[in-house]
């Protein structure tokens, strides 16, 4: 991400979308997201969705079939491409298993209440 | 020192000045760096009053550290957490009268004081010990408790300038710790009183940003209401489309905003859940990065949205709020596409 406010303005410039160029504008960058969302009553479902590819996504689910003991499964979605959807809130335990297996902290954006 | 804590009591207070007044006489002859060293540790020791003082002190110092430990924690921890209910905030206003009482209470005779303040940097028994040493293993000892002194005062740059005075002077005080303590203890007491006095130079953050929280009702089993959210949202300089849109992308819900202006959310949510949403979304859409201020206006343009700051004129995109992948939840003969 390139920093803003030290990009000089120069007002002869050719006018057009100033940020066209720039990939980084409003991208969100690779993060891999963990996101919950609530079922009936009390269970949840939790996602994870922008793994970067060379993960093998059926062997991580497995992993963390095992290692959570919960179920889940992998969905393909058109924008998001294959999602791990788990049972139950997995949030933390996911982010501590990623973090674990040296995927940086940073990477990793933790979603929900 | 462990024996000597039960001694204290709340009582203990009044019978400080008693002792202190009782005290001054042979303390205030330590002033004079030229006397003897071994005939005041005998007055230190010997005199029950004087050893009386040492917990008492130590645990104000407790106290204030604990304060001021506070202050760091609630610092780095929870930036956001006093902004909503400042509750804790006030606890800490009312705790800082009763120290400066105390302190003034000690700068009525502040050679006793420094004396006191000097005992709670090493323990009585070492003070014994070292009064029958040799000057080199004072040194040491001295060496520590600036170190200490300089640890509780980290942050001041004068600390460090002040700090070198004291062991210049130790060439020509040779084998009278007490005089060089007591500067120690002098300086410990001023940074003591300047932090009791004005709290703001520990928080230098200033005022905080802070929000109502949020009121949050059931509505039937399955919704929640959030009931003051166009208060909030004002509060905040935002529009509450903007706010709701993030809200319902995290928490990976609808919802809709009914008549009176509150907001409908589907799925059960308590107040914590809700308000920590809110507080993400401060952070990532209200404060500003480069100054932490919250006065920033957020405006969309080319489908971006970019926050400037009204205290420091950055201007920065933010992200876009995108709610990702939604899991199919409940039923599939609901939506027809599934």
């Amino acid at each position: 991400m390139s920093v803003q406010n030290l990009n000089t303005f120069d007002p002869f410039a050719d006018e057009g979308d100033p940020l066209g160029s720039t990939q980084d504008v409003g991208s969100q960058q690779n993060y891999i997201h963990i996101r919950i969302q609530q079922r009936n009553g009390r269970k949840t479902l939790t996602t994870l969705q922008g793994l970067p590819k060379e993960y093998d996504l059926k062997k991580l689910l497995k992993a963390f079939k095992k290692e959570f003991a919960c179920n889940g499964t992998l969905v393909d979605d058109e924008e998001a491409g294959q999602v791990i959807q788990l049972q139950g809130d997995q949030r933390l335990k996911i982010s501590n298993f990623l973090v674990q297996e040296g995927i940086p902290k940073a990477s990793i954006k933790v979603h929900g209440f | 020192m462990a024996s000597e804590e039960p001694l204290f009591d709340p009582s203990l207070k009044k019978r400080k000045k008693k002792t202190v007044a009782f005290s001054e006489d042979p303390l205030g002859a330590d002033a004079d760096p030229t006397t003897p060293a071994p005939a005041e540790f005998d007055n230190v020791a010997t005199n029950g009053d004087a050893v009386d003082m040492g917990p008492t002190t130590v645990h104000e110092q407790m106290k204030q550290n604990e304060a001021a430990d506070e202050d760091g924690e609630k610092k780095e921890d929870d930036d956001l957490k006093a902004m909503f209910g400042d509750l804790k905030k006030k606890k800490k206003k009312k705790e800082i009268p009763l120290d400066l009482g105390d302190d003034n209470s000690g700068t009525s005779t502040p050679v006793a004081t420094v004396a006191s303040e000097d005992l709670d940097f090493s323990d009585l028994k070492k003070k014994k010990k070292k009064s029958s040493k040799k000057a080199a293993l004072d040194l040491e000892a001295f060496e520590k408790e600036l170190q200490e002194a300089k640890a509780q005062d980290a942050g001041e740059d004068e600390a460090g300038d002040e700090g070198a005075v004291p062991e210049a002077d130790e060439g020509e005080l040779g084998d009278d710790p007490f005089a060089r303590a007591g500067e120690a203890g002098l300086l410990h007491r001023f940074y003591a009183q300047l932090h009791a006095s004005n709290p703001a130079l520990l928080t230098s953050s200033g005022r905080r940003y802070t929000i109502a929280p949020p009121q949050i009702m059931r509505e039937g089993n399955k919704k929640t209401i959030f009931a003051n959210v166009s208060d909030i949202c004002k509060r905040m300089h935002r529009q509450p489309e903007h706010v709701i849109q993030y809200m319902f992308a995290e928490m990976g819900t609808t919802g809709s905003v009914d008549g009176s202006g509150r907001l409908v959310i589907k799925g059960r949510f308590q107040q914590k859940q809700i308000e920590h949403v809110l507080r993400r979304y401060i952070v990532e859409y209200v404060t500003c990065k480069t100054c932490k201020s919250p006065d920033t206006i957020l405006s969309k343009e080319n489908r971006i949205f970019f926050m400037s700051c009204e205290s420091c004129g950055s201007r920065r995109s933010v992200n876009p709020i995108k709610t990702g992948f939604q899991a199919q939840v409940g039923r599939r003969s609901k939506n027809k596409t599934g």
